[in-house]
């Protein structure tokens, strides 16, 4: 309560909390802002014609559509939730893995210790994007696929930084105390070192749900991830790509196709950035010291 | 989720449907070993990469060495405009924001760095396009024009390192020379205002935390100036953990490359790897992974080694 408390005193972690709840309510309200035409398959986005020429912003279609017919509003409203969505399950299944896996290996330390930082050091040597990129094509097209690319790659930062915090947690008086006490092991893993190593996984965390969120949609954007047609803000980019140029002496006239996505993805990665960066400078006694 | 050997096969011949039946499928798996185990097959294609040979890469219908010569040079050149930027920008940047500790130009500098590391590259690359290709025409996609393409591609034009720029250079064509560097500018500010945001801010932070040691405290208590005192005794020492960055920002780079490669239609290993991909070719995939795993542990040994260099503390092996 007390850190939430700091992080809204500073304006510009009060800004980032009010963005990622901005998106929030959009994400939850969706049904009611854009009733979907197919309620069995809501992410498809609704079309308005199957003209290839986007139309400008007109009262059926608030924010206009893009070629295809595709509604902007509808996949900006519906694509909250995609974002939500990989940003979530993607954050907390790394996190898990890379907390248990990392964590473990340093509070057993040993063989055990070794073997896990290997296996890191193996998935460290390659850099993230491209990996990703090469899996989710090789796994085939759909979200699910990005994200469990994103899943088996994204855990190795976590395993890092919750070893070197472990290693120096299990170290501490009161780990030795519950140790001559004769608690188990198991116990004095999760009752005394998780919750006093968890801090930087948790400021970590917060800045990854924008940044996973980030590579999402440049994946969709390049062609590997979500199906076409797919309520996706990186998928409505890539969309977009034909109409940058406009016409001849006309250079923004299909400014809505590009800007309204664009501003989507920006607000709610920089939402989750505000955050996270907030959020470190008030659980760092050390930035306090220099703010 | 693995190929069987006919599949496999298949992907290396075009127009399978129409050609299908006339094709001695059984002897072709038996020429090239398509049957044995996986173990033997490993073992077979890493004698062939330690001679050089990489294989076939159907997508780019060339040798997967010969692609990466001529892909690879241009992401080099990429990854150094982009490097320029980096790390003079950032270290210089980052240093006048420390100095100027919450003054204007230091809330600008948070405002704006936050905003760059939220700003995804193909968003902040199609925006570059709108504004300097579509409506003021300055600089173009792609990597040369296509009369420069022409020029590069004469018997009397030698192609010493790949690099458009060094190359036309080395040639005294000035011409070609300003074509490329036009469509250099574009691509590299795309990918670098992320991470110049990260340098930025660690910079900064550094620096600020280094300003209040003691050391420091003792210089100005000296009477040095400012200048000396930041330059010499501070931001030495403030660096250390920008050194760190360094390494992790070649393989972001080299992620990013794939992305502003495609934005901008410049074709370079990003690209390659990404139509690699997408078209099922491992030999281009695994050359391509084996030069960017090369690259990423010798990037990793040379900022060991800076460190010895900065921080006379820290010493190479034991003893």
């Amino acid at each position: 309560m007390d850190t939430l408390l700091r992080v809204i005193r500073n304006p510009l972690g009060l800004a980032g909390l009010i963005l990622v709840l901005l998106w929030a309510i959009i994400a939850i309200l969706a049904p009611v802002i854009s009733p979907p035409h197919n309620p069995r398959n809501p992410y498809a986005i609704a079309r308005i014609g199957f003209s290839s020429l986007p139309k400008p912003p007109s009262e059926k279609a608030l924010l206009g559509t893009t070629s295809g017919g595709y509604d902007i509003m509808y996949g900006i409203v519906w694509g909250s939730r995609t974002a939500f969505r990989v940003g979530l399950i993607v954050v907390s299944a790394t996190a898990l893995i890379g907390v248990l896996l990392g964590g473990g290996g340093a509070f057993l330390g040993g063989m055990v210790d070794e073997v896990v930082m290997r296996i890191t050091d193996l998935f460290m040597s390659f850099p993230f994007l491209i990996a990703v990129i090469v899996m989710s094509i090789v796994l085939g097209k759909g979200l699910d696929k990005v994200i469990i690319a994103l899943v088996v790659f994204g855990w190795r930062r976590y395993a890092r930084i919750m070893r070197s915090e472990v290693l120096s947690v299990k170290e501490r008086e009161y780990v030795r105390a519950a140790v001559s006490l004769g608690a188990s092991k198991l116990w004095i893993f999760f009752r005394h070192v998780l919750p006093n190593s968890i801090f930087p996984v948790l400021v970590l965390a917060a800045l990854d749900i924008g940044t996973m969120v980030l590579i999402a949609a440049s994946l969709s954007f390049i062609g590997v991830g979500a199906e076409p047609g797919y309520a996706d803000w990186g998928q409505m980019i890539n969309f977009s790509r034909n109409w940058l140029m406009g016409t001849v002496g006309e250079p923004f006239k299909y400014w809505y196709t590009y800007t309204y996505p664009s501003i989507a993805i920006l607000t709610f990665v920089l939402g989750w950035t505000l955050l996270g960066d907030t959020l470190r400078d008030v659980l760092d006694p050390k930035m306090r010291r220099v703010k | 989720m693995f190929l069987n050997p006919y599949e496999r096969l298949a992907v290396f011949i075009p127009n399978a449907d129409a050609v299908g039946s006339s094709i001695p499928f059984d002897e072709l798996v038996s020429r090239y070993g398509l049957d044995k185990p996986f173990y033997v097959q490993y073992y077979e294609w890493l004698e062939r990469v330690v001679r050089g040979n990489l294989g076939w890469s159907p997508s780019a219908r060339m040798p997967v060495a010969t692609a990466i010569a001529r892909y690879f040079p241009a992401t080099v050149e990429l990854m150094l405009f982009g490097a320029v930027i980096i790390f003079v920008g950032g270290i210089f940047l980052g240093t006048y924001s420390a100095k100027h500790h919450n003054q204007l130009f230091d809330q600008a500098a948070r405002l704006g760095t936050i905003i760059g590391v939220s700003l995804p590259e193909f968003v902040f690359g199609l925006f570059l396009l709108v504004v300097f290709y579509a409506w003021l025409g300055w600089f173009p996609p792609g990597r040369l024009s296509s009369w420069a393409e022409d020029v590069i591609y004469l018997s009397n034009f030698h192609r010493y390192t790949g690099m458009n720029l060094i190359d036309s250079i080395l040639n005294w064509r000035l011409d070609v020379f300003i074509d490329a560097l036009r469509h250099l500018v574009l691509p590299s500010i795309a990918y670098s205002i992320g991470m110049l945001s990260t340098m930025l801010r660690m910079t900064r932070s550094s620096l600020l935390e280094t300003l209040q040691a003691d050391y420091v405290v003792t210089a100005r208590a000296k009477g040095l100036a400012e200048k000396v005192v930041i330059n010499k005794h501070a931001r030495r020492n403030a660096l250390l953990p920008v050194v760190t960055l360094a390494g992790s920002i070649v393989a972001k780079m080299l992620g990013g490359a794939v992305i502003v490669e495609t934005v901008f239609n410049y074709r370079g290993m990003g690209m390659f790897i990404v139509t690699a991909a997408q078209g099922l070719d491992f030999p281009a995939i695994l050359g391509s992974s084996l030069l960017i795993g090369i690259i990423i542990i010798a990037s990793n040994l040379i900022v060991d080694i800076l460190y010895t260099v900065l921080d006379p503390t820290v010493t190479l092996g034991g003893n």
